[in-house]
């Protein structure tokens, strides 16, 4: 989605029709890319869809906590997705929690992927320290697990959905930097490079005009998985009580809250939002698998 | 190769350094460490007494410095939640930690590397395939959903495994281990299982890679025609070339299996060093937070170090390298 979006920047159409006309190759990745749209449309229109404001607590109905899913409620009404502690109808808490989830996840990605990239570009374009610094920081990064580091930046700032989304991008901003770098290296020592310098185009011209464009394949390939592990680390962090506050809970903390009731048998407080989570998660890496198929030709066999 | 030990050492030295420092600056510059540190009972001479005894009156880089000469006296602080040493109390709920991980490493070894073999020799074999989905899976699956699941399928609905904690240990060597105990193995599979899932699907994606890469290879193919058993082309020809990837990155994964450990021993209520951070972040208890950091980046760093100290020890290439 991201991904064809993205590619519609490049002036010339053919490679775009190319690579629609590839995608579309892979039936499965086109049910990726619909489970994709499905979540998205779900997420925005949320408010819209939903069957109850799961926080607008003049809504909920205190007698109808922990009911099983199909369960009717007080004042008619059912209840798809059951209900939890508080009488919130779940199917509607998912959707919120929903928009939560890719919020947060799309927001991170795309910070880290600007910050990322400029990096890179920077570091590959100008070479020498500039490069070692970047790089020494990449490894430095990529060198601790993820969860390792946004559990400390957690636990020094305090939970928040911004405080969540900084450490998403911190995680992040590395694979950005170092894929592009990969790529901007290459496409560095090329002649319309060259060319763009002599012409004496800016330095930021020639790193955002013709190199990042260049540059995109790779990128778009990082930034759909990427966006996928966002999602994921936001939900773990979340279920640690980490992540997201209370007043917005984002699917992990559903699951979260959910937990408690499962030993008890109360199975569908945690596990709708977690097939939620994981239909997002699949349907993502299925349009991701097929973006990197198609435009990493070494790994055509 | 002294030489490279000591570049190693010496750029270790710097990680952990630079680590004091930004756990420092966290903790005792970003949050106000007279809020955190003091009772809000305390009257105002109290106050002023306990800044000064804590040095909070000195400035930044003299606290930095206290902090660094305490912190390698291995003094990182009382909890307050416990009032005991917070080094203490970490190690006291490593082994437990230590050996999930190390359970979690050798499942991943013992099922994905035969896994792996199968699906790179017959690539095409529906099994083969079957494995290598279900990898992907585990790859994309959030570790925490797939605890859950396991709880609610073995635990609550079969009832055949217990659902949480850490059960009867017995003694090895002086140390407490479930290793020894029957009970203990029931505790500990559910959550090993858990903890193991991705460095299963790495190390059979790796095993499986680096055996459709070798089997082409020339030696593989002269081995053969020397008619040499099929068993002993794989087991020794060709497994002794896949195991130098699969040894880093395992050992490489040991490292993140136990920062992971903290979304598996929450999931299962494992009492190791995972659940008391993810407790003490709740309670805002700092010292025994800051210990914990220490504590892994530490590790991490000791870890990466012999991992790479292993890698040239398996891959003479790397030792020449090294040398030169």
């Amino acid at each position: 989605m991201t991904a064809i979006a993205d590619n519609a920047a490049v002036p010339a159409d053919t490679p775009l029709r190319r690579f629609v006309i590839d995608f579309a190759r892979s039936p499965l990745a086109l049910l990726g890319l619909a489970g994709v749209l499905t979540v998205v449309l779900l997420a925005v229109f949320a408010a819209w869809i939903a069957p109850q404001d799961p926080y607008d607590l003049t809504q909920l109905n205190i007698m109808d906590g922990r009911l099983e899913p199909g369960a009717d409620a007080e004042d008619g009404g059912t209840y798809w997705l059951g209900t939890d502690a508080q009488g919130r109808d779940m199917l509607s808490a998912i959707l919120y929690g929903l928009r939560i989830s890719l919020g947060v996840g799309l927001g991170s990605s795309l910070i880290a992927c600007l910050i990322g990239t400029s990096l890179g570009l920077i570091a590959a374009y100008a070479g020498g320290r500039t490069d070692a610094a970047v790089m020494r920081a990449v490894d430095l990064q990529l060198s601790f697990p993820a969860i390792l580091v946004a559990l400390m930046i957690l636990a020094l700032l305090g939970k928040g959905i911004m405080n969540v989304i900084l450490a998403l991008v911190i995680v992040e901003w590395a694979y950005y930097a170092r894929t592009v770098r990969a790529a901007a290296l290459v496409e560095r020592r090329r002649e319309y490079v060259e060319a763009a310098e002599c012409l004496m185009l800016p330095r930021r011209r020639i790193l955002f005009g013709h190199l990042l464009p260049n540059c995109l394949p790779p990128l778009i390939v990082v930034g759909t998985m990427q966006v996928a592990r966002a999602i994921a680390l936001e939900a773990t962090l979340s279920f640690l009580g980490l992540g997201v506050p209370v007043t917005q809970p984002s699917l992990g903390l559903l699951i979260s809250n959910g937990y408690q009731y499962m030993l008890s048998g109360k199975y569908w407080i945690s596990f709708y939002p977690g097939l939620a989570l994981l239909f997002t998660l699949v349907s993502i890496n299925l349009v991701g698998d097929q973006v990197r198929d198609i435009l990493n030709p070494r790994l055509r066999t | 190769m002294a030489e490279w030990l000591l570049h190693r050492l010496v750029q270790a030295f710097f990680v952990i350094l630079a680590m004091t420092a930004i756990v420092f600056v966290g903790v005792y510059a970003i949050g106000n460490p007279v809020d955190i540190l003091i009772p809000p009972s305390a009257t105002e001479a109290e106050r002023l007494r306990i800044i000064s005894e804590l040095g909070l009156d000195q400035p930044l880089w003299r606290q930095y410095l206290q902090f660094l000469t305490h912190a390698a006296q291995g003094d990182l602080g009382r909890s307050f939640v416990f009032n005991e040493p917070a080094l203490t109390l970490i190690l006291q709920r490593m082994p437990a930690t230590l050996e999930l991980a190390v359970f979690a490493i050798l499942l991943a070894v013992l099922i994905g590397v035969p896994l792996g073999l199968y699906a790179g020799l017959r690539p095409n074999a529906l099994l083969s395939r079957a494995i290598m989905a279900i990898s992907i899976l585990g790859f994309s699956l959030p570790a925490f959903w797939v605890g859950i699941m396991l709880v609610m399928v073995f635990a609550v609905q079969m009832g055949w495994m217990p659902s949480a904690g850490r059960g009867e240990t017995g003694s090895f060597l002086g140390i407490q281990t479930s290793f020894m105990t029957l009970d203990g193995w029931r505790h500990m599979l559910l959550p090993g299982l858990n903890l193991a899932l991705f460095n299963i699907s790495m190390t059979l994606r790796l095993t499986r890679a680096g055996v459709r890469e070798i089997l082409p290879l020339d030696f593989v193919r002269y081995a053969r025609a020397k008619g040499l058993s099929p068993a002993r082309v794989i087991g020794v020809h060709v497994l002794k070339n896949i195991m130098v990837p699969v040894v880093t990155v395992v050992g490489l994964e040991f490292g993140t299996t136990i920062a992971f450990a903290v979304v598996t021993e929450t999931v299962f209520a494992w009492p190791g060093m995972g659940k008391l951070i993810i407790d003490s972040i709740n309670v805002l208890d700092r010292p025994v937070i800051v210990a914990y950091l220490m504590i892994v980046v530490v590790l991490f760093i000791v870890i990466n170090l012999i991992v790479d100290l292993l890698y040239m020890v398996l891959d003479p290439r790397v030792r020449q390298e090294a040398r030169a």
